[in-house]
């Protein structure tokens, strides 16, 4: 994707491909809310078609637009950018980053996907304190995603169309993904569920939604590659860390911190049972 | 959501005995299959054993506001612990154990009855609400989700599929008030009946009152629920669909700029 030479006219193409999906997405619906339980899956089916058509009628460009400019931005009691921020391909590079982490940082002494890294380098390079960014991290409702998840989104951008590929070589990154494997299939709380209730079978959905069976790597490789995603029901882009926010507050669990070794294991689980798979980001969903 | 499914089912008649053969292989193949298989994932006995302690280590530090009272929500009890590492069938005596604990704490109705108003029954049936970071001064009772996972009545398109459909459940089962016991149990505490079993332990958890749970089982049990209505509220005989078809996968390679 070209952002710095055409950008005005490609913001404007974006927001009449947004104008134009959104009055789409409200026929569709009123389409399969008239229809029986057959018609309701053509109807989504449908709906799912229309929000993936035009891939410049995803929202989350505007974001990963938002999150380039606050890449280069001067920034923090520092005043400086992010453009010497080391995502693991050395500072300042960005295109592929995102395919080759999680992954284990000598600087920071632990492994960190991208959003925990982006936590360290606006702390160690601008001076924001990390505890300033992982208070309230994400976007209720109606609300744009963050700085730091717009730049997570525009990271995410610049490994498009490339394949999952962190080695999980270090002994650190082992362990963080023998980590996230025990967690996914821990069961605990008043409701007795682990991430596998909902992710460990074949062919499940809850409510109306259809739900990926991501101990099956074929599985993983179709979805995880989609985060972050613009997600039309809550009309922002989430990102990963934010996606399983909202799984363990579904799972009556506590606030699950932005950056912790807990979400970084369950990331690195995510990613390596998605390892292969094409990342296709921002993505859109429901 | 209140839909109508479609009035259409001319199946030839001639097709209701072989379908009937079906059904009766299906039930069979049912009966012998082990509990859902959890498929291979990436190597857990490749990778590095991982601790209990440090387990608990990383969700303390990844779940720093911690509400009051919520740490045993970190912590597996007996029952979960040993189901957490199974995968696969759950092997029979372990399952038994398991039943034989989860029986002990089952809490019956004082009054001996089970069957309490559908219609509330419904309503908790509809709402997910309660104990959640969200939900810590608690607005309106507890709900028990149970179409996330469940169908039941007909006029309820959006139900989930991870637990069996209870369609027509207290039709099926005769209005049987043993089975009203066994639907009470289930729902109290789940693993008393199937250790292992993926359902809240609704009743032994403090999830729902024994009220509640007695709300839950009219729905199920009681002839005047819609659960049990024989034909859905638009007149049709679509109610006899067993599922709904699956969504058409999705079309593959989107086009980027």
């Amino acid at each position: 994707m070209r952002y710095r030479r055409h950008a005005l006219s490609l913001s404007v193409r974006r927001l009449a491909g947004v104008a134009i999906t959104v009055a789409w997405l409200a026929w569709g619906t009123m389409g399969a809310l008239a229809a029986g339980p057959d018609e309701i899956d053509r109807g989504l089916e449908q709906f799912r078609q229309m929000m993936t058509a035009d891939p410049w009628a995803n929202p989350a460009l505007l974001d990963a637009d938002r999150g380039a400019a606050l890449w280069r931005r001067r920034a923090g009691p520092r005043n400086v950018s992010l453009e010497r921020c080391d995502l693991g391909k050395g500072p300042g590079v960005v295109d592929g980053a995102f395919a080759a982490l999680p992954r284990y940082f000598r600087d920071a002494g632990r492994v960190m996907d991208t959003e925990t890294r982006l936590i360290w380098c606006m702390e160690h390079l601008q001076g924001i304190p990390a505890a300033q960014l992982t208070e309230t991290p994400h976007p209720a409702s109606g609300q744009p995603v963050r700085d730091l998840g717009a730049i997570t989104t525009w990271i995410a951008s610049r490994s498009d169309g490339k394949s999952f590929g962190a080695p999980f070589r270090h002994p650190r990154e082992k362990a963080t993904l023998a980590l996230g494997r025990e967690l996914f299939f821990r069961r605990s709380g008043p409701f007795d569920f682990s991430c596998a209730t909902c992710h460990g079978t074949e062919n499940k959905r809850i409510r109306r939604q259809g739900l990926a069976m991501l101990i099956d790597p074929a599985e993983a490789r179709k979805v995880v590659g989609e985060w972050p995603a613009y997600r039309v029901s809550s009309t922002h882009v989430m990102t990963l860390q934010h996606r399983l926010y909202d799984c363990f507050w579904q799972m009556r669990m506590p606030e699950l911190k932005l950056g912790s070794e807990l979400a970084v294991a369950l990331t690195a689980y995510l990613v390596k049972q998605a390892e292969g798979g094409v990342i296709a980001a921002p993505g859109i969903k429901r | 959501m209140s839909l109508r499914p479609p009035g259409s089912n001319d199946e030839s008649i001639a097709m209701r005995p072989l379908i009937a053969i079906g059904f009766l292989l299906a039930i069979g193949v049912l009966l012998v299959a082990p509990a859902p298989m959890v498929m291979a994932d990436s190597g857990r006995s490749a990778g590095p054993v991982i601790g209990e302690r440090q387990v608990r280590r990383v969700l303390r530090s990844g779940f720093p506001a911690l509400p009051a009272g919520w740490e045993t929500r970190l912590v597996p009890d007996e029952t979960m612990a040993t189901c957490a590492d199974i995968r696969g069938e759950v092997p029979k005596e372990i399952g038994e154990r398991i039943k034989a604990r989860e029986r002990a704490r089952i809490v019956y109705p004082q009054d001996g009855q089970f069957l309490g108003d559908w219609r509330r029954g419904e309503a908790i049936a509809q709402s997910g609400y309660g104990m959640r970071f969200t939900d810590t001064t608690a607005q309106r009772p507890n709900g028990g989700n149970c179409y996330a996972c469940h169908q039941l009545s007909p006029d309820e398109v959006s139900y989930g599929t991870i637990g069996a459909s209870l369609k027509g459940f207290g039709r099926i089962h005769k209005f049987r008030p043993e089975d009203a016991r066994i639907a009470y149990e289930k729902i109290y505490n789940s693993q008393a009946i199937v250790a292992c079993s993926m359902m809240p332990r609704f009743g032994a958890n403090g999830i729902l009152s024994i009220e509640q749970i007695k709300d839950l089982v009219a729905l199920l049990m009681d002839p005047a629920s819609p659960v049990n209505r024989e034909e859905p509220a638009g007149g049709s005989a679509s109610s006899a669909q067993p599922e709904p078809t699956q969504p058409a996968p999705l079309p593959q390679g989107k086009a980027r700029p």
